[in-house]
């Protein structure tokens, strides 16, 4: 499903903030990706979305090689992926059922497509009775639950979740990451990128740590490592 | 694309024109503005050579010939002159019509010119009237007919045709020049809405393009606010140069009545049938223009 090939990334001098990665994450997978602030856990993220171009090696992405593809085919791409940052990014002057409904509009799915869908997945995301709830009027973990609503709402291969409960309290982070456990258990491969050692530690997923830009551990069932 | 996008890609379109509404207003304005200018100087410049083109079509100039000239030697330089492209027209004037002329204009119905009953005193009167639809062209057509065999004289009237020829020139050049500078100016300001409203849509920007929106997508809102602002743009002067034209016409046959019977005005139909497609044309090109290069800029995600 995702291989990189001896990636490297570099901003200019000094150290690349990914620096001659590899690896292979099978259809179905959950995977922790872990380590301290600027080890390149988001620059992976970043590659991976095709946001950033990696300036060596080799990306591929449920069967598309990421380098030299053009602007074009990136938005088509993307379809394949969902993702879920740590600020939510939801429309502020938008309710939760246009905030989900927007990414269906974005690749013109029919009106009466979204109209079935997009109930549906809100009740996947224990969110069924506050579709007309704007944004400020929910808590922070409602909020997440909108976001990995727009996420899964297209059923992407794959969710990239970048720090996903980086701004929640325990519970709540519990509750997003049970949320998606679920998606993952339903097919979708999950990436996640935290800083969260008691979520890792207690979820017995694979763990991959980064540490100044290289993957220094990778394991399954691994626990939270400090580099 | 389907018509709930079209319809979703047009409400967005008219909620960024709500958004900014100040910029927007700004962008109408000058647009309206520079198509307002634009659409005098194109009526200035139209009646210009409307009236240039009557003084041409009215102001002959006399071509005669040398004493024994025959008919067919007189026949041969006219039909060289009928030739060139700037003569519009040549109608050939016997020695025996012009006294006729000159008996009716000068003498009357008296008898006083019936002393030269058998004796034309015009008979090397023989002419050509050349009319010109290039009118600027006066002194170049003169120097080509001084230099034909046969010709002994060419009159004209030198003076109307340089004065209309760089007047019209003089409209012409300061026109285009303003209206260059008001097409950027309200290019730089149609940009400066956009951008605006994309500075404030960044964000749903970016969330577009990780969702995995097309460019075309995300751009269509905004090359329809462009459009529709040119559009709004468009029809504010159009509408109001319509009304305000026969407004003018009237006031300044009034005002200045020795122009009455000289200066004859395109009627506002006639103007209309170009100017209308083309401010239309400029305020839509304007809005496309500088939406679309403004979007450009900020689709890189």
């Amino acid at each position: 499903m995702i291989d990189l090939i001896d990636v490297t990334k570099s901003y200019g001098q000094g150290l690349p903030a990914v620096n001659h990665a590899n690896l292979h994450v099978d259809k179905g997978e959950f995977v922790f990706i872990v380590g301290s602030s600027g080890s390149g856990k988001s620059t992976l993220i970043k590659l991976l979305l095709k946001e950033l171009d990696s300036t060596s090696g080799q990306i591929i992405v449920s069967g598309e090689r990421l380098e030299g593809m053009k602007h074009r085919r990136v938005a088509k791409y993307r379809r394949k992926l969902g993702v879920v940052f740590q600020d939510f990014r939801l429309l502020r002057d938008r309710d939760v059922y246009e905030n989900v409904a927007f990414a269906q509009r974005v690749i013109n799915r029919p009106t009466r497509v979204i109209r079935k869908r997009v109930p549906e997945v809100l009740q996947e995301v224990g969110l069924a009775g506050k579709y007309k709830a704007f944004p400020d009027e929910l808590s922070g973990g409602e909020q997440q639950r909108v976001a990995l609503a727009r996420a899964i709402v297209n059923r992407p291969d794959i969710l990239l979740a970048d720090e996903p409960t980086g701004n929640l309290d325990p519970k709540t982070s519990e509750e997003i990451m049970k949320l998606l456990e679920e998606i993952n258990e339903r097919g979708t491969t999950v990436l996640v990128v935290t800083h969260n050692k008691e979520i890792v530690n207690s979820m017995k997923k694979r763990v991959l740590t980064m540490h100044n830009g290289v993957i220094v551990s990778d394991e399954e069932e691994g626990e939270y490592y400090e580099a | 694309m389907r018509p709930s996008t079209i319809w979703f890609t047009l409400k967005q379109g008219i909620k960024n024109i709500k958004r900014n509404w100040m910029f927007s207003i700004a962008s109408i304005l000058t647009m309206a503005a520079c198509i307002f200018l634009f659409g005098i100087f194109y009526v200035i410049v139209n009646n210009v050579n409307n009236i240039a083109h009557k003084v041409e079509a009215e102001v002959p100039i006399t071509v005669f010939f040398d004493e024994g000239t025959t008919q067919e030697e007189m026949e041969a330089v006219g039909n060289l002159i009928a030739q060139r492209p700037e003569v519009a027209r040549i109608e050939f004037e016997s020695a025996d019509e012009a006294w006729e002329k000159m008996k009716e204009e000068y003498f009357g119905n008296s008898d006083a010119a019936e002393g030269f009953k058998d004796d034309n005193p015009l008979i090397n009167s023989s002419n050509y009237q050349v009319y010109m639809n290039q009118i600027e062209k006066q002194t170049e057509l003169v120097a080509y007919i001084q230099g034909l065999e046969h010709v002994r004289e060419v009159n004209q009237s030198e003076q109307a045709a340089k004065t209309l020829g760089s007047i019209n020139r003089l409209v012409s050049y300061v026109s285009i020049a303003i209206i260059a500078v008001l097409l950027l100016i309200s290019i730089f300001l149609i940009n400066n809405t956009i951008s605006v409203g994309i500075s404030v849509r960044k964000e749903e920007i970016g969330i577009m393009k990780y969702i995995g929106a097309t460019d075309g997508f995300v751009r269509a809102p905004f090359v329809l606010e462009g459009v529709v602002l040119g559009i709004i743009g468009a029809a504010i002067p159009l509408i109001g140069l319509y009304f305000g034209y026969n407004g003018a016409v009237t006031y300044i046959l009034t005002k200045f009545n020795v122009l009455m019977g000289v200066v004859d005005f395109i009627p506002v139909a006639d103007i209309y049938r170009t100017l209308l497609p083309i401010g239309l044309a400029l305020g839509i090109g304007i809005g496309l223009v500088g939406s679309f290069w403004t979007t450009r800029k900020h689709l890189k995600v």
